[in-house]
């Protein structure tokens, strides 16, 4: 079955390359970048079950054997991201369908938008299958000019100036990538991860932890972790509404990806580990003190993004079993909860014009329906239980706690002072937009508190019939998605543990990349 | 494995430089800063590919002593490729800044087909309007004038300034 590897790549950029195409015709474009998603998630799913029953799959491109050739690799952690991700495509695909129609095409172009969409999924994909270095570098650099142009969508003054930001980082980001990669060619001969992860410990360790560095100063600014994450909430809120929950959803948990696998693939052991622990503390900390401070949703859910990689990368460098665990579970919760509050938040901004929560109020009487969606998400990613962030977290500390030690403590208090700000931040948001009565506003008149005060107590639930059905209904599969990851959190606790062992052990890895014995 | 110390030299200056230039607020700087340091980071690359040799075609021996290392060199033409397309993107995204400097508050309206057809439409409705005033004044002119035949004084589509002229003359 190792045929089915390819296609995820293979399909979106045929996609790509059909809808430009056929840029005139709307609803073929549609169409075809749905159908495309949608044949990508099933083989993903696909590829998970076989992958989970079956063992790491590895493909040579072209037949050229491992070292030398292009190996992609689908381990179970690469199919458990393949399946997240191209759900959360497939449903952001649908819900900027939804907006295209709803506002004539002017926040999605649809000529650019589905092409550079689908050149985005293939990076994406790409650089969760990569079996060696440079060709992770290939699809970062895929997904990233995909990336500068949606987020400059229409390059109006606003994108343009936040999309600068956003380039100048992802570029100076790639070129120090691409130094690392040099720097690991000349020091070992090699990029394949499988044959790097066998050579690179043979190294001197002064040697092996410069390498280490460098990578890790590459994958952190995309990652957004602490000391290189202040180009994130600058540059994510000014793009169209879908295009930021993609990219918050899944770029920068590339960069989570790309960090765990230096981390047990190239070098195990732990060597920076103290070092990721700081990082994630400060990442935590300062992220959720920059949300506690925002009074613009988008700015504010941007920086609990930030705050929440500090949790993956406390797992991350806790590099035993549990943490590794429970590290691939919160990955996939917080990219389908982060991903569905950006969707509600376009929903809000639909309805109220704005997402400055000073200028919002009575969300709660004009549209129930939505504030039931934001709501569900929102003490998701707060860690109530029984919601599947609870689990998550809960998993990361017991993880913690198993191994001890001042600072792993001291995360620990970290996350859950985080936890509680999150929750505080979000609630802040319910409070003033959906809570509070419109007549509480005042200085400020949005189109839709017009419309309310017009029409008066009668039409409760009239502002949100305007919002295009599509849009909302995609966003309620989102939400019925992210709660179902907490009714599914055994099963895929169960999975994240086998992907984890995995990890910790490569040898599966190496056997599928390397063949049997000539490694 | 050996290195040449001029391309190694050269990389340093091309990253300092690149890197110094990046530091400006003009995008156009960051763009030539991006350049160099992209060129700084390809020979880096290929000095990582060790002692110089022949042009790497293994015979069908199989005796590749003597050859280059091939695998930095198609790296680095997958860097470059990938340069070009980000400079390409950046020179547009540097044009478009610069017309949004110029336009000011007006740069954010962007017309759309729609809208660019309506003016399109309206300036020609205008322009044919100019015209049958031009015509009727020209006509105007010949019937005031017998002598001078209408057809001396043609009427200027878009000069209708010069048929009141003609009018004027007797």
């Amino acid at each position: 079955m190792t045929w089915l590897v390819p296609l995820v790549v293979i399909l979106p950029l045929l996609g790509a390359a059909a809808t430009l195409v056929v840029s005139r015709n709307r609803r073929l474009q549609i169409l075809l970048s749905v159908g495309m998603l949608t044949i990508v998630t099933l083989v993903s799913i696909a590829l998970l079950v076989i992958v989970d029953a079956g063992g790491t799959l590895a493909v040579q491109v072209g037949g050229w054997a491992a070292p030398w050739g292009i190996t992609l690799v689908v381990d179970r952690l690469s199919a458990i991201m393949l399946v997240i991700s191209a759900l959360m495509l497939l449903g952001v695909l649908v819900y900027s369908v939804g907006q295209g129609i709803a506002d004539g095409d002017q926040e999605t172009p649809l000529s650019i938008f589905h092409p550079s969409y689908l050149v985005l999924a293939a990076g994406l994909f790409n650089v969760f299958i990569a079996g060696d270095l440079f060709n992770l570098y290939v699809g970062f650099e895929m997904l990233l000019a995909a990336s500068y142009v949606l987020l400059t969508l229409g390059s109006t003054g606003v994108r343009i100036r936040a999309g600068t930001t956003y380039i100048i980082v992802s570029l100076v980001s790639s070129v120090f990538f691409l130094g690392a990669i040099a720097l690991v060619y000349g020091a070992t001969g090699t990029v394949n991860l499988a044959q790097l992860s066998e050579r690179l410990g043979e190294l001197p360790g002064d040697v092996q932890l410069l390498l280490h560095a460098a990578l890790l100063i590459g994958f952190a600014v995309k990652a957004a972790v602490y000391p290189v994450s202040f180009w994130l909430p600058d540059s994510y809120p000014t793009a169209p509404a879908p295009v930021t929950a993609v990219f918050a959803g899944l770029l920068t948990k590339v960069g989570v990806y790309a960090i765990l696998r230096t981390e047990t693939l190239l070098f195990p052991g732990g060597q920076l580990s103290q070092v990721l622990l700081w990082v994630a503390l400060l990442t935590l900390l300062v992220g959720i003190l920059g949300a506690v401070a925002q009074a613009d949703i988008k700015r504010l859910l941007s920086f609990t993004l930030v705050s929440h990689i500090g949790y993956m990368i406390f797992g991350i460098a806790l590099a035993s079993l549990s943490g590794l665990t429970a590290t691939v579970f919160y990955v996939v919760h917080h990219i389908t909860v982060q991903t569905t509050l950006f969707l509600v938040t376009g929903l809000i901004e639909r309805i109220g014009g704005t997402t400055s929560i000073n200028r919002l109020a009575g969300l709660l009487k004009a549209a129930p329906l939505i504030s039931i969606l934001f709501f569900i998400p929102a003490l998701n990613l707060g860690g109530i239980p029984p919601f599947s962030g609870f689990i998550g977290k809960v998993g990361l500390f017991l993880a913690g706690s198993e191994q001890g030690g001042w600072l792993v403590w001291v995360v620990i208090a970290a996350g859950a002072v985080t936890s509680l700000l999150t929750l505080y931040a979000l609630m802040r948001v319910w409070n003033m937009v959906f809570w509070r009565g419109k007549s509480e506003l005042e200085g400020y008149t949005s189109p839709m508190l017009e419309s309310l005060q017009e029409t008066d107590e009668a039409t409760i639930g009239k502002v949100q019939s305007t919002t295009p059905r599509l849009m909302v209904g995609t966003t309620i599969v989102m939400v019925c998605l992210t709660v179902s990851l907490t009714f599914c959190a055994g099963p895929l606790m169960d999975l994240a543990g086998r992907a984890a062992a995995d990890l910790l052990d490569p040898s599966s890895y190496l056997t599928a990349v390397l063949g049997g014995g000539n490694g | 494995m050996s290195a040449s110390l001029t391309l190694l030299v050269l990389a340093s200056v091309l990253f300092a430089v690149g890197l110094y230039v990046m530091m400006e607020r003009n995008l156009t700087r960051i763009l030539l800063g991006f350049l160099l340091v992209g060129n700084g980071v390809n020979i880096f690359i290929f000095l990582m590919s060790g002692r110089p040799g022949s042009a790497p075609i293994t015979p069908d021996s199989g005796d590749a002593a003597g050859l280059a290392d091939p695998v930095p060199q198609v790296f680095i033409l997958t860097a470059i490729v990938i340069n070009f397309g980000i400079t390409a993107f950046l020179l547009a995204l540097i044009y478009r800044s610069w017309w949004l400097a110029q336009l000011g508050e007006d740069g954010d309206t962007v017309l759309s087909d729609q809208d660019e057809d309506d003016e399109d439409s309206a300036q020609v409705f205008e322009q044919a309007h100019d015209d049958d005033e031009a015509i009727q004044e020209a006509l105007d002119a010949s019937d005031d004038d017998d002598d001078t035949p209408a057809t001396s004084t043609p009427p200027h589509p878009t000069d209708a300034a010069s048929v009141p002229e003609a009018g004027d003359r007797p």
